[in-house]
């Protein structure tokens, strides 16, 4: 893994980064400033915040201290120069390709995603002129041949959800560096415990933060990171970075905020107007989730590894699909970019095809049958019903959502007692 | 002033920034806009919030006042010794400003985001002056002062001491 500071590694950085002592009362939990403005020193220093020319608060729409805290704390452990949190993990997706899309403009996507982004890039991104070009996660050469001259951004999961599915992101990568278009990775279902995209040639990451990073199902969120490495300036692809922005006076983002450009257009332009800013609680919830990262990845993979390893053998499932088990397609790419741990998400196809899948969902005890991953609590779904339900049986298929999957998200309890409840579920799903 | 002259430009330790910004009181800034819009007018009316004495170098706009401060045509005429100098200007002309900046006494040469000229850091550091180079003091000031994190900005600052309100 990659230095993310001269000083202090992953661990400290998680608990420490963005979260320095209150100077005004020394409190050591960071405060949660739930406010919605700010008063300014005096006339000249509130025109100086409006016009961009020093940092400060306005309006937390646009920037909040607890909201901040958050986003340093995450582009830090990203190795990212800035980032921009949001209300949730779609309204990321949209703030990450704001800056570089415009009508008519085409993002590669990858197929093998969160069923949801697909909908919202294949269809709802439409209505904005975005135009979603899906190709397939497993065969770089694919992504190649679908750049365009319209192209402005390629868009994956790097462990893909429902599970089991690892992109190779260093060919990717190298993709979107030829073609000139920024990599844009979700990177939820890894956290950068597991996996910094930056370090492989993304250039900005994205992600639920509901997920691992809060940890505990009790905070929506989202979070956009940028590496401040992309080229924007005179880049003529990148107008609303690299041009003089009428709103702000002429002033040209890449010009004036050098390798901050993105994250402060991200905060002055597409916060400002799209609104999709993230509550201070919100904010404050997810920092404390984070400081706990390490400790509880390490138990969602060892734990998820284990019931793998159970299912893989149990005479009622017909396959598992999880990038840490050797019969997996994906287990050398896993090995590459996730040497730590292919994360507690992946699914597995149970006998007796949808009718057994649903049964086992309503005999299982410990496990709870929730729409959501990423949580200490075990978890359990049937994709093809709900999260992806909207999608077409081809791309059910493609997405690894059939009719006989069962997707899980494993949590920090006792591995034996998940083991146990899910034995007897599928035993009574056979009847 | 500590000073050293074996520093990789590619990054900076904090600690040299910081020291730099600390012990620096008065900076003449060449190639400072009177356009209120352009980058270096704001990190000039930044800089001057912040304490410091900035003064204007540029021949184009000598007879007017920048951020209210006088403009001057060249280094070698400003009517006092200045600690800084901050270059606006593109890379070819810094070893011709830094011959003036060392006539002068400066004890720092430092030039801004996407300004590189390793030949005219060598011929400052010779001279014992500091270098930064592809900088914004303004940005490195509000990022290790405490300002920058506030936009959401990787500071890569850690620390547990209480800050001293200003």
């Amino acid at each position: 893994m990659r230095k993310l500071h001269p000083q202090y590694g992953f661990n400290t950085l998680a608990v420490h980064a963005g979260t320095a002592p209150d100077p005004t009362t020394g409190a050591r939990s960071f405060p949660i400033y739930q406010t919605s403005s700010y008063v300014f020193d005096d006339a000249d220093h509130a025109a100086s915040l409006f016009n961009l020319q020093a940092p400060g608060f306005i309006y937390s729409r646009l920037t909040n201290p607890t909201v901040a805290a958050l986003e340093e704390k995450l582009a830090t452990l990203e190795g990212g120069r800035g980032g921009t949190v949001t209300s949730s993990g779609h309204a990321a997706e949209t703030l990450a390709l704001f800056p570089l899309m415009a009508p008519g403009m085409e993002v590669i996507v990858a197929n093998k995603l969160y069923g949801g982004t697909i909908n919202l890039m294949g269809k709802s991104y439409r209505k904005f002129g975005w135009n979603a070009v899906f190709v397939d996660t497993d065969n770089p050469d694919d992504f190649r041949r679908a750049v365009t001259e319209k192209t402005r951004a390629i868009f994956i999961e790097n462990l893909a959800n429902p599970g089991g599915v690892v992109a190779d992101l260093e060919a990717i990568a190298k993709v979107a560096n030829e073609a000139g278009v920024p990599l844009v990775v979700d990177n939820t279902m890894a956290t950068p415990f597991l996996s910094q995209p930056l370090e492989w040639g993304a250039d900005i990451v994205v992600h639920s933060t509901t997920k691992f990073l809060s940890g505990q199902g009790n905070a929506l969120g989202g979070v956009v990171i940028d590496s401040g490495k992309f080229p924007w300036l005179g880049n003529s692809k990148y107008p609303s970075l690299s041009e003089p922005s009428p709103e702000y006076n002429g002033l040209t983002f890449a010009e004036t905020f050098g390798d901050l450009a993105y994250t402060m257009y991200s905060h002055a332009i597409s916060l400002r107007d799209l609104g999709c800013s993230q509550s201070p609680m919100n904010a404050w919830i997810t920092l404390n989730g984070i400081e706990t990262l390490p400790l509880r990845i390490e138990r969602h993979c060892s734990n998820a590894l284990e019931v793998a390893l159970f299912l893989e053998k149990h005479h009622q499932v017909e396959w598992v699909s999880h990038a840490g088990l050797e019969s997996s397609p994906y287990y050398e790419l896993g090995k590459k970019y996730l040497p730590d741990g292919t994360g507690s998400v992946f699914t597995f196809g149970v006998k007796g095809g949808y009718e057994s899948g649903l049964k086992m969902l309503e005999t299982v005890e410990l496990f709870s049958h929730v729409a959501n991953i990423g949580d200490t609590h075990s978890l359990i779904l049937h994709p093809a019903s709900t999260t992806h339900r909207q999608l077409s049986e081809e791309q059910l298929i493609t997405a690894g959502a059939g009719a006989e999957v069962i997707r899980l998200s494993i949590g920090i309890e006792c591995v034996e007692d998940l083991i146990a409840d899910l034995d007897q579920a599928l035993e009574r799903s056979k009847q | 002033m500590p000073h050293s002259t074996f520093l990789d430009h590619s990054s900076y330790p904090d600690s040299y920034i910081r020291d730099i910004l600390n012990n620096v009181n008065s900076i003449a800034m060449v190639g400072a806009s009177a356009t209120w819009n352009r980058p270096s007018n704001f990190a000039m009316k930044y800089l001057l919030q912040k304490g410091f004495m900035v003064i204007p170098v540029n021949p184009g706009s000598v007879g007017k006042e920048i951020c209210g401060e006088k403009v001057f045509p060249d280094l070698t005429s400003l009517p006092v010794a200045v600690d800084m100098v901050d270059m606006f200007r593109p890379a070819h002309e810094a070893p011709e400003l830094v011959e003036e900046a060392i006539k002068i006494g400066a004890k720092v040469f430092w030039m801004q985001l996407e300004i590189v000229n390793n030949e005219a850091a060598k011929l400052a550091e010779e001279a014992g002056l500091q270098v930064v180079m592809d900088r914004c003091p303004k940005i490195e000031y509000a990022r290790l002062f405490g300002e920058l994190g506030w936009s959401g900005i990787n500071t890569g600052v850690i620390s547990n001491r209480r800050r001293r309100l200003k």
